[in-house]
């Protein structure tokens, strides 16, 4: 086996200087009823040439060279090359997590400044370094804020993720947590009667993404005002983080849970993708994840460390703010690294970008179908609502090796033939006009169907 | 000792300091492609909610990027450099096939929500990774959706939770063992359990009179790490089991120590209910400085009606899709479908061995745990004399009496040109030094190993004070952790 360093002949030494006969004599522990007598039952030994060719393959069979206008947490920006030239580095590729300062100092500065930045962009004082993903950062947040106020419930907005809506409730279940959802009113935005009469004194937090999953900007410091007249918590959730190159950050939130995947993370099929929860200098004890701290050494050189770990389980155990160990140290290097190459100037420029393509399209869709939402401002998402099922109009997009908007009847019947569609800067116009086209035909050919039907009915 | 160093020699690193230090005004390392849509008013289209300035974030060209990172990343001690003997954790190669299939076209760029039509490739993965995943480890049904191993642990718990709950009967304890992870009880206490502590006997096993008295109807789990943190297979497996069963209760395994056992015998075999694997540490998709990990769990068919949705399906058509319709399932505990690169990667190192070089794999990680142990006996102190598997731990009491800790011992290992391995873990070993090199570790390299720790132990004999200050050769000496903690610095700000 290529990965094993040992000849026969080290085996039978290395044996030998053990007074063992034969290797399962190591095993003798295992009581002989319980071994495994046999090959698994997996795929054969292959060759590094026929494992590539594998995944060739596979990749052929995955949507390989289409063109798609889907978002919903998960956004295709481009990743400048040196990102994964840097992480390639065996160094920071096969690191363990950096529990030895002294020969880990290039991953605790890395992360150091990961801290530093998500601070600057969210307009909080201190981010930790990193969660599994959005989804469940989203979750550990409101958990925070339940520890914080002592407060048991949680209001959450109807316009975040559904499956972050999912997620909580599945983390919620067997904390005695009650969730309550607000709906959206008729801007795509949380309905802020609606939040009045769902928060109160026993609420710890209210819970929203923005901009939410519909691409529309939500009010944050009219839903923190409310939160605070109730002595509750504002938690937002931001799923498209190049969103912070153009739009304010909710500073009124007492935290801030991040899904950092279209900072230069690969769409991969959902993940692995970098959560990452920022929030305000008291509330830091509360904070679940790793933290890295400056420090100095015994020479007064600057250094840094892994800090405050008795938050942590590996110290605090059952009583710890989280079981969360192993987090995405090296998806939050590759969005460390994103965040350096576009920096305070390209940010503002990529989003604009953004901006721009995504008023483009939803105007050019308008002419043809209804886009929901408009009266409040988006970023790089909209809703596009269609005569016709909009998967069917996305099967003939197909066709054009075109990915359409995401239908949204799954996660919410009430919008019927509403789809979510999403432009970043690699969306072309070319590829916006040909799925402009094609949803126009298809209203033209409904109106004309019904006129038909119509006339025959006269 | 030092010049007797044989694995390392010091050269000169780099200074470099923090990115924020080098920006300013007008350096770029970004540029974007001209617009081919009309041009925006972004104060026109987000009004009040138009965001002006991005504060202190960083102005620097490509050039100094590469250096920074670069740089930066020469202060690391990684596998690529040498033994990583850290207990627990499994240092093991991570083959660069792995990362180059993760990054083919399709494989990195498919969207989690594309039509399930034109993704078929990231669904056949999934479903080859499973069945080799079930097969492997003995059970019936799996879910890849946790993000790591405390994720799978809080997944299994969940499950576990659902199970009794379907019985009518809520349970409300756990009971974990003295020698677990850290991650077993504040997970348990993320379910609603209370924790309830299994101690260890002589011989580092479960101590299986302690468990008969200590199971009752209360009891939902025994969260069990076989091999233990101490490296010990629990010989009483089957007991252990019957114990648990007899009482209603399950028995989960947590998987962290799965590489002793891949190819010689199966969890499923020996009366586990369900158990968390960790893809980053078995199934050698990197570790990454911390992360991204991968925890599934694998379950026996009683328990996999409750598994996280959505789970994978053979259509009747005889594509693969997705399956959101299940009534009784946990729910989710992650968006979309998980670490899907890792799953890319720990499929390719399945691969890349086949069965036999899976069998040989672990077969070498105990060969070498035990080569490790026969080599360092005498010179430190071992405090259980029960076989070992994968890894074997030491403690510091001989060093204890110069004043001399295993976190000492530890930092000096960084001089002789070694990571240190783990220390002050399992709990029940004061001073614990718990040393796992993996199958990845040559002879010639673990002689090197045992060499350093045997001229440690004489260094602490005649001259303590040197492995008390250690380490001497690496940028920064000991950090004040103290300082760190008492007045946290989080992040830089610009000086006033």
């Amino acid at each position: 086996m290529r990965y094993l360093p040992k000849s026969p002949a080290d085996r039978e030494a290395m044996l030998k200087a053990l007074g063992l006969r034969s290797v399962d004599d190591l095993f003798a522990p295992v009581p002989a009823e319980y071994r495994l007598n046999r090959d698994l039952k997996i795929p054969r030994q292959m060759a590094e040439s026929e494992i590539m060719d594998y995944f060739r393959q596979r990749s052929r069979e995955n949507g390989e060279g289409y063109m798609s206008f889907l978002g919903a947490g998960a956004y295709l920006h481009y990743r400048p090359v040196i990102i994964d030239s840097l992480i390639s580095r065996g160094e920071f590729l096969t690191a363990y997590t950096p529990y030895q300062a002294e020969i880990s100092q290039g991953t605790l500065q890395s992360i150091f400044e990961f801290q530093t930045m998500i601070c600057e962009l969210t307009g909080m004082e201190v981010a930790n370094a990193s969660m599994y993903d959005g989804s469940t950062a989203a979750a550990e947040a409101v958990m925070m804020a339940v520890r914080l106020t002592g407060r048991r419930s949680v209001v959450v907005a109807r316009s975040l993720h559904p499956e972050y809506r999912e997620v909580l409730a599945t983390y919620a279940t067997h904390q005695d947590m009650p969730l309550s959802v607000a709906n959206f009113g008729g801007d795509g935005r949380l309905n802020l009667h609606e939040l009045e009469n769902s928060v109160s004194s026993e609420t710890a937090a209210v819970l929203i993404q923005s901009p939410n999953f519909f691409g529309t900007i939500e009010d944050a410091a009219a839903v923190a005002d409310i939160a605070h007249k109730n002595g509750a918590l504002l938690v937002v959730s931001i799923a498209e983080a190049v969103s912070l190159g153009i739009v304010e950050p909710p500073r009124d939130a007492a935290i801030i849970a991040m899904e950092a995947q279209s900072f230069g993370v690969p769409l991969g099929f959902g993940g692995p993708y970098c959560g990452v929860i920022a929030t305000r200098e008291k509330f830091v004890r509360q904070m679940p994840g790793r933290l890295v701290g400056q420090t100095v050494d015994k020479q007064g050189r600057r250094g840094f460390v892994l800090t405050l770990a008795t938050r942590e389980q590996h110290i605090r155990r059952e009583k710890a703010t989280s079981n969360i160990c192993t987090n995405q140290a090296l998806v939050a290097l590759m969005v460390n690294i994103f965040m350096t190459v576009y920096g305070k100037v390209g940010l503002k420029e990529l989003a604009k970008q953004n901006l721009a393509k995504t008023a483009y399209a939803a105007g050019q869709f308008a002419r043809h179908g209804k886009v929901l939402f408009s009266d409040a401002p988006r970023f790089n998402e909209f809703v596009v609502e269609t005569s016709e099922d909009p998967a069917a109009i996305n099967s003939r997009l197909l066709g054009h090796k075109i990915v359409g908007g995401l239908p949204l009847k799954k996660f919410y019947p009430e919008l019927g033939n509403a789809a979510l569609w999403c432009c970043t800067e690699m969306t072309t116009r070319s590829a916006i006009d040909t799925a402009v086209g094609l949803v126009a035909e298809s209203e033209r050919s409904v109106k004309s169907a019904k006129e038909e039907a119509e006339e025959v009915a006269r | 000792m030092k010049d007797m160093i044989r694995k390392a020699t010091r050269h000169v690193n780099q200074n470099e300091g923090l990115i924020f230090e080098k920006s300013s005004t007008g350096k770029a390392a970004w540029k974007l492609p001209p617009l081919d849509v009309p041009e925006i008013d972004a104060s026109k289209l987000l009004g009040s909610t138009e965001r002006k300035d991005l504060g202190n974030m960083p102005e620097v060209s490509e050039i100094e990027i590469i250096r920074h990172f670069t740089r930066l990343s020469t202060w690391n001690y990684a596998i690529d450099l040498g033994m990583y003997p850290l207990g627990s954790c499994t240092m093991k190669y991570n083959p660069r096939v792995n990362e180059a299939v993760a990054r083919v076209e399709g494989i990195a760029n498919g969207h989690p929500y594309q039509p399930e039509k034109i993704s078929q490739g990231a669904l056949q993965i999934l479903k080859t990774l499973s069945d080799c995943l079930i097969e492997i480890t003995g059970m019936d049904a799996i879910t890849l959706q946790p993000a790591a191993g405390a994720h799978g642990e809080l997944t299994g718990l969940l499950l576990v939770r659902a199970y009794h709950h379907s019985k009518g009967k809520p349970r409300k304890k756990v009971l974990i063992p003295d020698s677990a992870h850290g991650t077993n009880p504040a997970t348990a206490a993320m379910v609603g359990y209370a924790v309830e502590n299994l101690k260890s006997d002589a011989r580092g096993m479960v101590d299986i009179s302690a468990l008969a008295a200590q199971m009752n109807e209360e009891v939902a789990a025994l969260m069990l790490t076989n091999p233990n943190t101490l490296g010990i297979f629990e010989q009483d497996i089957y007991k252990i089991a019957d114990i648990l069963h007899a009482r209603g209760g399950l028995l989960y395994m947590d998987g962290a120590n799965m590489n002793a056992l891949v190819g010689k015998v199966r969890p499923g075999d020996f009366g586990v209910d369900l158990m968390h694997l960790n893809l980053h540490k078995t199934f050698s998709t990197p570790h990454g400085g911390g992360g991204p990990g991968s925890g599934p769990v694998a379950v026996k068919k009683f328990l996999e009606a409750f598994l996280p949705k959505p789970v994978v399906v053979t259509k009747p058509d005889g594509t693969l899709g997705f399956d959101y319709n299940r009534p009784q399932s946990v729910g989710r505990v992650r968006a979309f479908y998980g670490n899907f690169g890792m799953f890319v990667r720990a499929l390719a190192y399945i691969q890349a061995n086949g069965p036999e070089g899976l069998r040989q794999t672990t077969e070498d990680a105990v060969l070498n745990a035990n080569y490790i142990r026969k080599g360092l006996e005498g010179a430190y102190d071992l405090p259980y004399s029960t076989p070992n598997m994968h890894e074997v731990v030491f403690s510091d009491k001989l060093q204890a009496k110069k004043g001399v800790r295993t976190m000492d011992i530890a930092k000096r290992l960084i001089d002789y040109g070694f990571h240190p391995y783990t220390t002050a873990f399992p709990l029940i070993v004061p001073g614990a030094m718990m040393i796992e090199p993996t199958e990845s570790e040559s002879i010639e390299e673990m002689d090197l190993f045992i060499d350093a720790m045997k001229s440690i132990a004489e260094e602490v004999e005649q001259d303590p004070q040197t492995v008390l200050d250690a380490p001497h050769s690496t940028r920064v000496s000991r950090l004040d952790e103290t300082a760190a903690a008492r007045k946290p610095v989080l992040r830089w700000k610009p000086t006033a």
